[in-house]
C-alpha cells in the first residue's frame, strides 16, 4: 500500500497546482499517514468496528489517486425539490459547484483556504490522509449578524470513476458573532467500493448557531468517514443531527469543544441499519467553561447481520463549574445477527455537575406487539408503528420545522 | 474523646501502619526461574505445581505490561524485589496455634483479629496469611465435621492435590494478562476453600492479609469451588505498615460454582493508602474472577474499596451455566493522592443469565476515580439481562470521577440496561441535616452512607459495621 499511495501522491501533485509550501505540507501528513497506517482495532477509539479490517474486506485493492484539474457533468435530478436551497456539488471530492443564489452575497465569503492547520490535535491517522490527499479546501465565512435565509445542502457524489477509490474533501467554515447557518449533508452515489473520508472544521463565534444534518440514507455499498471538529466561544448553540443508514460503513466523529460560557452543544444521531451494515457515532464533548450545555440522543433499529456502535465521551475539566450534561443511547435488535455496542463515557474533574448517562438494548417488546395486534394490525404494521415511534422521538428533536418535515419524508414517517 | 474523634486520631496515623518486628526468611531478590524453584521447593510442592508455574514464568517472559489504565504509576523494577518472605518460625508449620510465634499472634490481636480458639465466639473461621504465607486457619474442626475443606493453599497442594489439579487455573488460566501470569508463577500462598455437594456451610468463612515485610510483594492465590447445590460466603480483609515505598499487591482470586451452588464474596480492602501527599501506599493489582459453571448458580462481589494508592481490580463472573446469576456491589472511596480503576465484567453466555451491578464511587481530595465495566452478551445467552448502576460523588475540584461502562450486546432477546450519574452533595441535603443539629461532617457521613446503602446491605453483619465507619473515616477531613 505504501508504495501506491506515494505514486499516486505524486501523480495528484502533478495534475494540480498546489504551491511548494503546500505541497511540503502535504507530504508531512502523508509520511504521518504512512508511519501509522489505517487505525485498527487496537487503538481504543477502534475497538468496535476495525476500519482497517472493513477495508481489506470490502475494498481489496484501495488506490487512491484523483484526478481534481477533470470536470464533473451535475446531474440535477437527485437536487432536493421539496425545500428550496443554497448548494455545494462535489463529485468525486471535487468541488463542481458552490451556488448562494438565495443570500446576500456580501454576507458570505467564499475564501480559496489552501492550507489550514488540524487544530483538534486529534491522534487520527485518517485526517492526516486527508490532508495529505484532499483538494484545495474552502472555508465559508458567514460575517456578523447575518442568518442564511436558506439551508445549505452540501452534495456529495461520486461516479463510476471513483470505484475502489479513496476520497477526500474538507470545508472550513467560519460563523461571526450572531450569524446562523444551516447545513444538509446529503450523500449520493453512483459508484461503489470506495472509501469517502470528510473532514469539517467550525468555528463558532459568540452567538452563533451551527444546525447541521447528515443523511445517508440511499443504499450503497460504499464506506464513509465524517469528523466534524466544532469550537465554540459563549453562547453559540451547535445541533447536529445524523442519520445514518444507507452506507455499508458509515462512522461519523464529532468533537465539540464548550469553549465559552453558556455555549451548548446538542448531537442527535439514529442508525436504521440492515443487511451486512456497519456504523458507528463517536462523540466527544469538551465542557472547558462554566455553565455549559451537552445533550445526545442516539438509537439504533437493527436487522439482519448489522452493527451498530455509539462512544460517547462527555469530558469535564476542572474549571468547568456548573456543566450539565446528558446521554442516552438505545438499540432495538430485531435479529439474531445484529449486535449494539456502547461506550457512553465520563470523565469529570469539576464537582458542581449534573452528568448523566443511560443505556438501554433489547427486542421489541412483545406486550405492545400483542396490543397493537388485538387492535386489528397484523405483525408487520405493528412491528412498523413501534419502531417509527421510537425513531420519531430522535426526529421531534430537530429544531427547524421545516428540516423536520424534509426528514419525516425521507424517512417516510410522513406522507 | 468520643468514639469518633478517636477514630479520626486513627486515621491520621493509619491504624494499621505498625510494623512487626519478626525474623524473615526470604527468597533471594529478583525474578528468574531458581526464585520460582526456591519457592517452589520451600514448600515442599509436587512437581506437577513447579511445572505449572514454570509455563506460566515462560508464558510472562512474553508479555507486556499494560498501559491502558487510567492511574499511571512509576515503572515497577519486578528484579527488585522479593517474591517470598515467611516469618522464620514458620519453617516448620506450627500444629497447633499455641507454637505460634506470640509476635504473630500480637500482630492479629492488634489488627482486632484473635486467632485463638476465643475466637470461636465470633463465629467466624479465619486463615490467616502474612507475608507470604498462610500462618493459622480457625475452627478446623467444626468446618471438618461437615466435609468442608478450609486451609492454606500450600495445605490444599498437599493434602488435596486432586481438587487442586482439577480446577486451578481454570478460571484464570496461565496465560491471562500480565499481572495474573506473574501471580501464576509465584504465588505463595491464600486460602482454598471446598465445599462438599449440598453443603451449606454454617459459619462466614474468613481470610485476612497482612503485608509486613518491605521491598515485598504479596502475590496470594484463592481458590474456592462450591460443588453442587453448596453455600458458601467468603470475607476478605487487608491491612499493611505504612511505608515510603509502594508495595505491590497482585493476587489472583478464582471462584467456581458448579449446578446449584452459591458464592457470596466479600472485600473489605484497606491496604496503607499512602500519606496525605501520596508517598507510599499499596498498589493493589488483582485479578478476581467466578465461573458460573454448573447450571442455577450465582456467584456475588462485594466489595469495600478504601485503601492502596492504587486500586486496579475488576471481580469478573463469566455465566457459563444456563439461568446463572452473577452480581456485583461495590463502593470505592479515594481521598488525598489515591487512585483506583475498578469495575467489574459480565460475560453472558448461558442462557437466560442475569447479571446486576451496583457501583458507587466516591472521590474527595487530589484523587482519581475510574469506575470501567463490561456487559458481554454473547449470542447464545438467550432472553439474558443485564442491569448496571453506577454512581459518582465528587468532593471538591482537585479530584476526578469517571465511568467507562463498555456494552456489548450480540442478542436480540436479551436486554441491557445502564444508568450512571455523577454529582456533588447537594447543598439543600447538607442544609437540612445541619438545621437538625448536624455538623458538616455528620451531615456528610450520613449523606454517604446513605449513598452506599444498596451495597452495604450486601455485605454479612460483622463485616457491615467495619465497613461502615470505614466509610466515614475515609472521608474524614475532606468538607470544607
Amino acid at each position: 500500500m505504501k508504495e501506491q499511495l506515494k505514486i499516486d501522491f505524486n501523480k495528484i501533485q502533478e495534475v494540480s497546482n498546489f504551491s511548494n509550501r503546500d505541497i511540503e505540507i502535504k507530504k508531512s501528513y502523508l509520511n504521518k499517514f504512512i508511519e501509522n497506517g489505517f487505525p485498527n482495532r487496537k487503538q481504543e477509539n477502534w475497538k468496535f468496528l476495525d476500519i482497517n479490517q472493513i477495508i481489506s474486506n470490502n475494498i481489496s485493492d484501495l488506490s487512491f489517486y484523483n484526478d481534481y484539474s477533470i470536470e464533473n457533468k451535475i446531474d440535477p435530478s437527485i437536487f432536493i425539490d421539496d425545500l428550496e436551497h443554497n448548494k455545494i456539488i462535489f463529485i468525486n471530492g471535487r468541488v463542481e459547484k458552490i451556488d448562494f443564489s438565495y443570500e446576500d452575497k456580501k454576507q458570505i465569503e467564499i475564501i480559496e483556504d489552501s492550507y489550514t492547520t488540524d487544530k483538534s490535535e486529534n491522534n487520527n491517522s485518517l485526517i492526516d490522509l486527508n490532508f495529505a490527499l484532499s483538494n484545495k479546501h474552502f472555508k465559508i465565512l458567514i460575517k456578523k449578524d447575518y442568518s442564511l435565509k436558506k439551508p445549505l445542502i452540501i452534495y456529495h457524489l461520486s461516479n463510476e470513476k471513483m470505484k475502489s477509490k479513496n476520497i477526500n474533501l474538507r470545508l472550513d467554515f467560519e460563523l461571526e458573532q450572531n450569524s446562523s447557518l444551516k447545513l444538509i449533508d446529503f450523500f449520493s452515489d453512483d459508484s461503489e467500493k470506495n472509501f469517502m473520508n470528510i473532514f469539517y472544521n467550525f468555528n463558532l463565534d459568540k452567538d452563533a448557531i451551527l444546525k447541521n444534518y447528515k443523511i445517508d440514507k440511499s443504499l450503497n455499498k460504499n464506506l464513509k468517514y465524517s469528523f466534524n471538529n466544532i469550537d465554540q466561544k459563549q453562547n453559540s448553540i451547535s445541533e447536529t443531527f445524523v442519520f445514518s443508514a444507507g452506507s455499508d460503513y458509515f462512522k461519523n466523529e464529532i468533537n465539540c469543544s464548550l469553549k465559552g460560557e453558556y455555549s451548548s452543544a446538542f448531537i442527535n444521531g439514529i442508525f436504521s441499519l440492515d443487511d451486512n451494515k456497519q456504523h458507528e457515532i463517536r462523540t466527544t464533548i469538551n465542557h472547558l467553561v462554566e455553565n455549559t450545555k451537552s445533550y445526545q440522543l442516539i438509537k439504533s433499529v437493527l436487522g439482519k447481520n448489522t452493527k451498530s456502535a455509539y462512544q460517547g465521551r462527555i469530558y469535564v475539566d476542572s474549571k468547568a463549574q456548573k456543566t450539565d450534561g446528558y446521554q442516552l443511547s438505545k438499540a432495538i435488535l430485531l435479529d439474531e445477527t445484529s449486535e449494539f455496542n456502547a461506550k457512553p463515557e465520563l470523565e469529570i474533574y469539576a464537582d458542581d455537575v449534573k452528568c448523566s448517562h443511560g443505556s438501554a438494548s433489547g427486542s421489541l417488546d412483545d406486550n405492545s406487539i400483542f396490543y397493537l395486534m388485538s387492535r386489528g394490525l397484523n405483525y408487520k404494521q405493528a412491528k412498523g408503528l413501534l419502531i417509527n415511534g421510537f425513531l420519531l422521538d430522535v426526529i421531534e428533536k430537530i429544531t427547524d420545522a421545516e428540516i423536520k418535515d424534509l426528514l419525516k419524508k425521507m424517512i417516510g414517517l410522513k406522507k | 474523646m468520643d468514639t469518633r474523634e478517636k477514630d479520626i486520631e486513627n486515621l491520621k496515623d493509619y491504624k494499621y501502619g505498625f510494623t512487626t518486628d519478626i525474623e524473615n526468611i526470604k527468597a533471594p531478590k529478583g525474578l528468574n526461574e531458581n526464585v520460582i524453584k526456591f519457592i517452589s521447593n520451600i514448600k515442599k510442592e509436587p512437581k506437577w505445581m513447579l511445572d505449572f508455574r514454570l509455563k506460566a514464568f515462560e508464558r510472562f517472559k512474553l508479555l507486556k505490561e499494560p498501559d491502558w489504565q487510567k492511574p499511571k504509576y512509576p515503572k515497577i523494577d519486578y528484579q527488585d524485589l522479593y517474591y517470598y518472605s515467611a516469618p522464620k518460625s514458620m519453617k516448620d508449620k506450627p500444629k497447633s496455634l499455641d507454637e505460634l510465634d506470640p509476635k504473630l499472634l500480637e500482630t492479629y490481636n492488634k489488627l482486632g483479629i484473635p486467632l485463638q480458639e476465643q475466637a470461636r465466639l465470633n463465629g467466624i473461621a479465619v486463615d490467616a496469611v502474612f507475608d507470604s504465607v498462610s500462618v493459622a486457619t480457625t475452627f478446623k474442626g467444626e468446618l471438618t465435621k461437615h466435609g468442608i475443606i478450609f486451609c492454606s493453599m500450600s495445605e490444599a497442594i498437599q493434602k488435596h492435590p486432586d481438587l487442586v489439579k482439577k480446577y486451578l487455573g481454570t478460571v484464570i488460566p496461565t496465560t491471562d494478562h500480565f499481572f495474573a501470569t506473574l501471580n501464576s508463577a509465584v504465588f505463595t500462598d491464600g486460602s482454598f476453600v471446598y465445599i462438599p455437594e449440598g453443603v451449606k456451610c454454617p459459619m462466614e468463612l474468613s481470610t485476612y492479609f497482612r503485608i509486613n515485610a518491605s521491598e515485598t510483594g504479596q502475590f496470594e492465590r484463592t481458590l474456592i469451588i462450591a460443588d453442587k447445590g453448596s453455600y458458601v460466603s467468603y470475607l476478605e480483609g487487608c491491612t499493611a505498615p505504612m511505608r515510603d515505598e509502594n508495595q505491590l499487591h497482585a493476587a489472583n482470586v478464582e471462584l467456581i460454582a458448579l449446578d446449584d451452588a452459591e458464592i457470596k464474596y466479600s472485600t473489605v480492602q484497606n491496604w496503607y493508602p499512602g500519606d496525605e501527599n501520596g508517598k507510599g501506599g499499596i498498589y493493589n493489582f488483582v485479578t478476581k474472577r467466578g465461573l458460573c459453571k454448573g447450571k442455577n448458580s450465582k456467584i456475588s462481589w462485594t466489595q469495600v474499596e478504601t485503601g492502596s494508592a492504587i486500586t486496579w481490580k475488576y471481580p469478573s463472573c463469566i455465566l457459563k451455566g444456563d439461568n446463572s446469576i452473577g452480581e456485583f456491589y461495590s463502593i470505592a472511596i479515594t481521598n488525598n493522592h489515591q487512585k483506583a480503576d475498578t469495575g467489574t465484567k459480565m460475560i453472558h453466555l448461558g442462557k437466560n443469565t442475569k447479571s446486576k451491578i451496583i457501583s458507587k464511587g466516591i472521590s474527595a481530595g487530589f484523587s482519581d476515580m475510574t469506575y470501567r465495566g463490561l456487559v458481554d452478551i454473547n449470542s447464545k445467552a438467550k432472553n439474558s439481562s443485564n442491569y448496571t448502576q453506577c454512581d459518582s460523588l465528587l468532593m471538591g475540584n482537585k479530584c476526578g470521577a469517571h465511568t467507562v461502562p463498555y456494552i456489548k450486546n450480540k442478542n436480540f432477546d436479551s436486554n441491557v440496561a445502564h444508568e450512571a450519574t455523577t454529582s456533588k452533595i447537594s447543598e439543600e441535603q447538607l442544609h437540612y441535616c445541619q438545621q437538625r443539629g448536624l455538623n458538616p461532617e455528620e451531615a456528610v457521613g450520613l449523606i454517604v452512607n446513605g449513598f452506599c446503602k444498596e451495597v452495604l446491605q450486601q455485605l454479612p453483619m460483622e463485616f457491615a459495621v467495619e465497613a461502615q465507619k470505614l466509610v466515614g473515616i475515609s472521608l474524614e477531613g475532606s468538607v470544607g
